[in-house]
């Protein structure tokens, strides 16, 4: 039998159950900010005011001058040392720097060695730097992708307004060029980044730069057609549902891939024929997901700097 | 191919010199987005295509945009609505 603790009403379990809850705020009455004063009714605070100022500047003109004066002159001959010292530090560093291409250099190490010559028969990527980033490192690209993911929630939460403004305001302009424009250029601009991605082990290119072009695709939609046609098919519930969906999808794909790997068991994932489009493995997959997640933060990013909400 | 590699990069250094010297917040953002442009042909000639991609889409695309709607927000661009709106005020 548990014992009752008589005072349970001021436990800490019990604020803690009730801030989960959202009953109680223990930052209640400590952080709140003061309401800004009332707007000045008439010409007299502001009269006030300037009085004030006068009867300041008058007081202190001859001697803040001075001061100001001498700072200004410092701050002009700091600023272009400083300057001047950066410039030659870098040039110097740059002069410094192995020559392109030589043999000799750090980087020229066995790790790109293995990248170069086992990459294709590894990762089955015809495009070694896909190979790289979504096979060799496929975990730093994940954690990129989870700060994109983290910085587009981080702006919603900073931009977001309860209150929507009159959606007037968002209206877009009615012109010769932007509609008629936004109507040939968006399909080909996302069905272009549509290809960028899907070929990203076999071309230049990848999730990320063909997120962003498709991410570009539906800022100029909204632009042209605004956030009404926009929210038909690209809601805040259903970005948060597809963003979340792509990142545990390629976390979960990874670890299997790794977890076969490093412990040499049987794995369905094979790299296939190289130069193919359904090949080298996990890669396709993952660069659809990068692409998701990117393409969903650009817009996100663009709705909410622009009205605060989807 | 040399000459032109030079014309470009002085083209950068004439951009990011003049951003510093443009008196309006929405110039200093165009020149910006011509910063990226060229900078994204200089990773072509540079033979890294999807660093050109990426830099033509983000540098030249997005990021100037969400600084142009950030001009609108703290009122530096006027527009055919806030000049409404302060007719009416």
């Amino acid at each position: 039998m548990s014992k009752r603790n008589p005072d349970y009403e001021n436990s800490f379990w019990q604020k803690f159950a009730m801030w989960c809850s959202g009953d109680y705020d223990p930052a209640k009455g400590k952080f709140e900010m003061k309401k800004p004063g009332q707007k000045s009714k008439g010409p007299n605070i502001i009269g006030k005011l300037m009085h004030i100022l006068a009867q300041e500047e008058s007081i202190y003109a001859s001697e803040r001058d001075k001061n100001l004066r001498t700072f200004n002159r410092f701050y002009i001959i700091v600023s272009v040392a400083l300057g001047f010292l950066l410039t030659i530090l870098l040039l110097v560093t740059v002069s410094q720097l192995p020559r392109f291409g030589d043999a000799n250099a750090p980087e020229n190490n066995e790790v790109a060695r293995r990248y170069i010559e086992k990459g294709l028969e590894e990762t089955g990527a015809v495009n070694i730097v896909a190979g790289m980033i979504l096979d060799y490192r496929a975990f730093d690209t994940f954690g990129e992708s989870c700060v994109l993911f983290v910085a587009s929630c981080c702006v919603l939460m900073l931009l977001k307004e309860k209150k929507p403004e009159p959606e007037k305001r968002y209206d877009p302009v009615n012109s010769a060029i932007l509609q008629p424009a936004a109507r040939i250029l968006v399909p080909i601009i996302i069905i272009f980044g549509i290809y960028v991605i899907l070929n990203g082990h076999i071309s230049p290119g990848g999730g990320f730069s063909g997120g962003a072009i498709i991410g570009t695709g539906f800022i100029l939609y909204q632009t042209a057609f605004g956030f009404e046609k926009t929210g038909k098919f690209l809601s805040e519930k259903f970005i948060k549902v597809i963003t979340v969906l792509a990142l545990s999808f390629y976390c979960f794909a990874k670890s299997y891939s790794f977890y076969t790997g490093a412990n040499h068991l049987h794995s369905v994932i094979t790299p296939g024929t190289p130069g193919a489009i359904l090949s080298a493995g996990l890669i396709v997959y993952l660069n659809i997901c990068v692409g998701i997640v990117v393409a969903c933060t650009m817009y996100s990013f663009y709705a909410a700097f622009r009205r605060g909400s989807f | 191919m040399e000459t032109l590699r030079i014309l470009l990069l002085l083209f950068l250094i004439i951009c990011a010199v003049s951003v510093s010297f443009s008196k309006k917040l929405l110039v200093s953002v165009v020149i910006y987005m011509a910063f990226s442009l060229v900078m994204a042909i200089i990773w072509l000639i540079l033979e890294s295509p999807d660093l050109a991609i990426t830099e033509g889409a983000v540098g030249a695309g997005v990021t100037s945009i969400l600084l142009f709607v950030t001009l609108k927000k703290i009122r530096s661009i006027r527009t055919e609505y806030s000049e409404k709106e302060q007719e009416e005020e």
